[in-house]
């Protein structure tokens, strides 16, 4: 089994799933378009969507300690494939779902893949979503991704999303949109790097709804280069809830960086908080560091490597 | 050691170090004293490569490091403990404790380091080096990352201020630890501490960037304590001063 993927299918399934061969458990594994291996278990179940491209990922009530891969590889150019997928996570499900997309590019046509992704989590369901973007190839064409995450969080449920996308996507747009009920909590954690004219665009549009909802962001980006990116948030307190965001940026080069966090209170009882920052690395922190031992580069690579764990 | 020629430095207006020489054998605890102002800091950030002398030269077992950069210093074995200790989003206290002693660390040294300072490696070892922490703590963990070093000479800035709760004989017995297990090696604390200026085998007094006076403890202490100014008054009425 573990020769069904050539190199580059391996290289790119380690960046975004950290898998090599075919993973344990529910998968989907989608390559320039098309499923290519998929597996169901008892409580996972997955289905191809009759009206568009994509996949429904049903996940049983009470389904513990299991985890579903959906990776999507792409090393031919030329096309944008756009994929629909929906996750109906049943009641009290505690699952880890691992998504992410990875492109190598040796062409000079653009590669381009958009992700929508729903959620669905009913009462108490736990999930832990970690999406990881990732581009390579030696072509001049560009590698795009424009991931959507939906969410929608039932009575008590929680979503942990954490999304990486450190190397060599030229372009992106993300968008998660969030709408939270009673007792629901979002966590998201969020890692960007860009590099020489690379760009990236991050909007998250989350509506606190239920009562004790809450939704927490947190988003570290390194800006190098000549590279632009955006981050927009808008949270909406609909309801006595707590949202806070924090979105911290390294600027370096001669990248530019916007932030604009929003908070919206429509309930007197909402608590809401924001903070931003975006600077150049410290120079008291390379000192520092070159104090020990190391040098400019290396003192400046640990500096990054940390703020992006 | 360490030999210091001629050394100036002027900024801002002002002559902050006047033609500093001074010298630091092996094997030996120094301190360095005086007000506020007088050049103590400029000194250390001068060792360690961090300001550039207008004019003088810096001997480092021999050999001229006045033109070197301040990571050579560090691997030639130059140690700095900053006065205010810098932050690090994302890199945690384990991080740092292993660039300061260039490998990987285990639970066992992690606490060896830690404990010595008063803090648990369970509860500190993952937690980020940021302003989650306070400034005690941040303190603390730059001495430990000191004591993980291993420098030759290790410089240490003011180490007692903020050191909160923390009980100043533990401070002193790492030095005396440091000193001991590093063979041959040289420590240089800038204080005002009488209690730290009391470990020292010499004191190097400094005032309006010049030295005044370097040499054992016991002909320097009673300098010290004859130069101190006269304590405010209103202070001394109220209580507070004596």
């Amino acid at each position: 089994m573990d020769d069904k993927f050539n190199l580059i299918e391996k290289n790119l399934l380690k960046n975004i799933a950290d898998i090599e061969k075919i993973p344990m458990g529910a998968y989907n594994i989608r390559e320039n378009g098309k499923s290519i291996g998929r597996n169901t278990t008892a409580n996972i179940d997955i289905v191809s969507k009759k009206d568009k491209p994509g996949i429904d990922i049903i996940i049983k009530s009470n389904t513990k300690n299991e985890s579903v891969h959906i990776p999507v590889i792409l090393t031919k150019a030329g096309f944008n494939d756009i994929v629909y997928n929906d996750f109906y996570v049943g009641e009290n499900a505690d699952v880890v779902i691992v998504a992410g997309c990875g492109i190598h590019n040796n062409y000079c046509e653009t590669a381009e893949h958009d992700g929508i992704h729903t959620f669905h989590l009913s009462k108490g369901a736990k999930v832990k979503y970690i999406e990881k973007h990732y581009g390579e190839g030696n072509g001049s064409g560009d590698k795009i991704l424009n991931p959507q995450t939906i969410v929608y969080l039932d009575n008590g449920s929680t979503l942990e999303m954490e999304t990486v996308q450190i190397n060599g996507i030229s372009s992106t747009i993300r968008e998660t949109k969030g709408n939270l009920g009673i007792n629901s909590n979002l966590l998201i954690s969020e890692r960007i790097m860009t590099s020489e004219n690379q760009f990236a665009k991050t909007i998250f549009n989350i509506d606190l709804n239920g009562e004790n909802s809450s939704v927490s962001v947190a988003s570290r980006s390194v800006a190098k280069g000549n590279s632009k990116q955006e981050f927009i948030s808008n949270i909406n307190g609909n309801n006595k809830c707590f949202g806070h965001v924090e979105c911290d940026a390294i600027i370096m080069d001669t990248a530019k960086v916007v932030s604009t966090p929003k908070v919206t209170a429509n309930n007197i009882n909402a608590n809401l908080t924001h903070e931003a920052a975006i600077g150049k690395i410290a120079g008291e922190q390379l000192i520092k560091l070159m104090s020990l031992g190391l040098s400019e580069k290396e003192a400046e690579q640990q500096i990054i490597n940390g703020f992006l764990k | 050691m360490l030999e210091l020629k001629n050394i100036y430095f002027f900024r801002d207006n002002k002559q902050i170090l006047n033609n500093i020489s001074l010298k630091i054998d092996n094997s030996k605890l120094i301190a360095i004293t005086g007000p506020n102002g007088s050049g103590k800091s400029t000194i250390a950030k001068i060792i360690m490569g961090i300001l550039k002398p207008d004019s003088g030269c810096i001997l480092f077992n021999g050999q001229d490091i006045t033109n070197i950069s301040i990571t050579q210093r560090a691997k030639l074995g130059i140690g700095f403990a900053f006065q205010q200790p810098v932050k690090f989003k994302g890199l945690t206290v384990k991080d740092l404790i292993e660039l300061s002693s260039g490998n990987t660390i285990n639970l066992g040294e992690a606490c060896n380091y830690l404990s010595d300072v008063g803090l648990c490696a369970k509860d500190y070892l993952n937690r980020e080096l940021s302003s989650s922490l306070s400034g005690g703590e941040l303190k603390r963990i730059e001495i430990a990352m000191l004591a993980a070093k291993k420098s030759k000479l290790t410089i240490f800035d003011e180490p007692e201020a903020g050191i909160d709760l923390w009980s100043f004989n533990s401070l002193i017995n790492i030095f005396e630890k440091m000193h001991k297990q590093i063979k041959n090696s040289s420590i240089v604390i800038i204080s005002h501490q009488e209690k730290i200026l009391n470990i020292a085998d010499e004191i190097i007094l400094l005032s309006d960037g010049e030295v005044k006076a370097m040499g054992k403890k016991e002909n320097v202490l009673p300098l010290l304590l004859n130069s101190t100014s006269k304590p405010c008054k209103v202070m001394v009425e109220k209580g507070g001063n004596k």
